[in-house]
């Protein structure tokens, strides 16, 4: 084959959008279906005159670079999810919000159901979750339905599954019922109201997705953070991750019935929490992220505060955790339950604590650092087992490394502005991709501007987006009751993936 | 088992005394805003213009409507003459979508408790379903830890239930998707009569950022069902929705 001219970026650094090569369909299809690397997205970007482009993103891990290669197409085009699994989400979301036809797509089903498409037009959907699910036949075979309202406090989604007695066939997870319509409108609204949008993609991870809109925007904009900036958001990147890590750790403590950590963690959670208010004055970190910066600086007194915090809270998520993990029948419960392999992690191209938990060590922290991760060497957490003990160890690992990092990062945090002087405006006709790691993986933003300096397309990818079938995938086999278990190993988010 | 008795005794007891005591909130915790107009200067609106949903009217004086704001302090940021701060107060809920709109030199409009047959009625047991209906997951998240022993609302009788046939109250999040709404009615219809309904952050009372938009339903969570206990906030903090509940349920005044 012929060398594909992919044009290669670093995360956070922008791009002409004239050097963005345009090929042939077969070529494109051929390129992405053969590479060795992973893919990362598949996209449109409406070029003029009511063309669309097709836009295909691979991740070079090796080399820290994003790959990108688009081609013009029409209304049809054969699905690439025949032999790219990892793609067949993105194929079904083009397909529903650009009416763009995958010929020969095994799973053609809505994503999101939207009400309108992304040219603005209106379309009928059926209500979320009411298309029929694929089912099971035969003698003793029967299907329980789930929400979209669930028993406890959490986000609607519908989830069916075929049972035979308690052994699972399959599942089936139908969501869209959280759908806001964030992507679309990211064209539309003015540039503050655009951050509120990506603080609540997923609001457990405020954080990470306002840093990789920042990325994007600074990356467009030329401008480059001051030191100080950059580790403040690196601090509240990584509260972020251990107050949801210790947040799961307790709630799969509370699945088997292991109350002291369940207990313990629930508190504790909350003080990371607190953690992340003391900063900012908000317990999700809202408005700690800018563009150019931070919104807020850390005086001495406020550092010496949070680290005395800090360190009390470290110490109870230690013992906590170690009673969880130390105790045999917990460990017992977790073994071996729910397993991903490797080789369905790669396929289905899961990442973030999913995919290390099985094997695969993606971790943008390393492949793809950015921001105070370029002077920080990060070694990932993994497992091998891909069970739920295997996504809980790796947790606590990384809630460690996390620690470590908080820890070096406030006794050594450097001098600089909290935001860089002019509030950048957009270089027009460039796209940039920000990548950040965030407690569920891998967060990708591509934002393409036009000629104005506003959005042709914002692309906006959650980890669970890429994670949700991975669960469905271990559900085969086992028993129906392992579900709440397995489910909160993966903990994946509804609103991030409907957007 | 002694590792698991050590632990809870190094521990210790961790419920706060809320509200024999009140809680302790970080210093740069944004809560009841103050306007003074008397500060304000000419300068065209700036705190409006600097409002990213709206929330704030500059006419006369300047009047911030409390469902909306998504305490940002991008206003108080933007007003050069200082005439909007953030203060510690996160008593903001309201019995009344109208109570919400502060003005200035206005104190807080007291929250009216629900009917003394109601109050009877619920005595010491309250129970909860949470619906979120296009919900971020901070406001749930938010609520959900009300649960935990930090905060133990279970003190109060109150306690989040799974099915909506137990439940005296509905706890709705998030802007009401047009993908929720059905969901979401079905769920109200199902709690047994008398019912309270609880709108919980900025999203549940008008939208919040996703105000306007053309997948969620206009006007919030009251534009479809009677909402008796409006919780402002982006997310609000869990003080702020448990102080609701509990002046609602005319425990503390």
């Amino acid at each position: 084959m012929s060398e594909v001219p992919w044009l290669w970026v670093e995360n956070g650094v922008a791009a002409e959008l004239t050097s963005l090569a345009s090929v042939e369909l077969k070529t494109f299809s051929a390129a992405l279906a053969e590479t060795t690397l992973r893919r990362l997205a598949l996209m449109v970007i409406p070029g003029d005159g009511g063309v669309l482009r097709l836009l295909g993103l691979v991740a070079d891990e090796g080399r820290g670079l994003v790959g990108l290669l688009s081609t013009e197409v029409a209304e049809r085009y054969p699905s690439l999810t025949p032999s790219c699994p990892d793609l067949h989400l993105f194929e079904r979301e083009l397909w529903e919000s650009w009416g763009l036809m995958p010929e020969g797509h095994p799973w053609l089903k809505a994503v999101r159901y939207p009400q309108r498409r992304h040219s603005g037009a209106a379309q009928v959907m059926p209500v979320a979750g009411t298309l029929a699910p694929w089912q099971v036949q035969g003698e003793g075979v029967h299907e329980v339905a789930v929400g979209p309202v669930h028993a406890g406090v959490i986000e609607p989604g519908h989830f069916r599954f075929q049972c035979h007695g308690e052994e699972v066939f399959h599942l089936e997870i139908a969501l869209g019922y959280q759908h806001r319509g964030v992507e679309r409108w990211m064209l539309e609204a003015s540039r503050p109201r655009q951050m509120h949008f990506m603080e609540t993609v997923a609001g457990d991870t405020s954080i990470g997705h306002a840093t990789a809109h920042a990325l994007v925007m600074e990356g467009l904009g030329g401008h480059e953070i001051s030191p100080r900036a950059s580790v403040l958001r690196g601090l509240a990147l990584e509260l972020e991750r251990m107050a949801n890590h210790t947040g799961d750790l307790g709630a799969l403590a509370a699945d088997v019935g292991f109350l002291p950590t369940s207990s313990f963690c629930g508190r504790l959670r909350g003080d990371l929490l607190n953690a992340t208010a003391m900063l900012c004055g908000n317990r999700f970190g809202r408005g700690m992220v800018n563009v150019g910066g931070v919104g807020w600086d850390l005086d001495a007194a406020a550092l010496a505060e949070l680290q005395r915090h800090l360190r009390g809270v470290w110490r109870d998520i230690e013992g906590a955790v170690h009673l969880l993990l130390d105790t045999p029948s917990v460990l017992a419960r977790f073994e071996g339950c729910g397993v991903l392999s490797q080789a369905q992690a790669l396929q289905l191209g899961c990442v973030g604590p999913t995919a290390r938990a099985s094997g695969l060590r993606r971790d943008v922290r390393k492949h793809f650092p950015a921001g105070v991760w370029r002077d920080c060497y990060h070694s990932p957490a993994f497992q091998v087992r891909g069970d739920v003990l295997a996504r809980a160890q790796v947790r606590w690992q990384e809630l460690e490394k996390s620690w470590y990092y908080c820890q070096r990062w406030l006794e050594e945090l450097p001098e600089g502005e909290r935001v860089v002087a002019a509030a950048p405006g957009s270089r027009p006709r460039a796209l940039c991709v920000g990548l950040v790691e965030g407690w569920r993986g891998e967060i990708v933003h591509v934002g393409v501007s036009n000629a104005a300096g506003g959005w042709a397309a914002y692309k906006v990818i959650d980890p669970s987006f890429r994670n949700w079938s991975a669960l469905a995938m271990v559900m085969r086999g086992t028993e129906i009751s392992d579900f709440p278990l397995c489910n909160k190993s993966f903990n994946l988010s509804y609103c991030g993936f409907d957007l | 088992m002694w590792k698991v008795v050590y632990e809870r005794l190094r521990q210790g007891h961790r419920t706060h005394a809320y509200p024999r005591l009140a809680p302790t909130l970080p210093a740069r915790f944004r809560g009841r805003p103050e306007l003074r107009a008397e500060a304000c200067a000419d300068c065209a609106g700036s705190c409006a213009a600097a409002c990213p949903v709206q929330a704030l009217q500059c006419g006369a004086v300047p009047v911030m409507d409390l469902g909306r704001c998504l305490f940002c302090g991008a206003c108080a940021r933007a007003c050069p003459a200082q005439a909007i701060t953030f203060g510690p107060d996160f008593r903001l809920a309201a019995s009344a979508r109208a109570d919400l709109q502060v003005s200035s030199g206005q104190p807080p409009h007291a929250l009216q408790p629900l009917d003394a047959v109601r109050r009877r009625l619920y005595g010491r047991s309250f129970k909860l379903r949470q619906v979120s209906a296009g919900g971020c997951n901070a406001c749930e998240a938010d609520a959900n830890v009300l649960s935990t022993l930090a905060f133990d609302m279970g003190r109060f009788g109150i306690s989040f239930v799974a099915s909506p046939r137990h439940a005296d109250a509905l706890l709705v999040t998030g802007p009401v998707t047009r993908n929720m709404r059905e969901a979401l009615l079905k769920t109200y219809d199902a709690l047994a009569e008398p019912k309270v309904v609880i709108a919980s952050g900025a999203c549940a009372i008008d939208g919040g950022p996703y105000h306007g938009g053309e997948e969620v339903e206009a006007g919030g969570v009251a534009a479809l069902i009677p909402v008796d206990l409006f919780v402002p906030g982006c997310p609000p903090h869990p003080w702020t929705l448990l102080d609701g509940m509990l002046r609602l349920l005319g425990v503390v005044g």
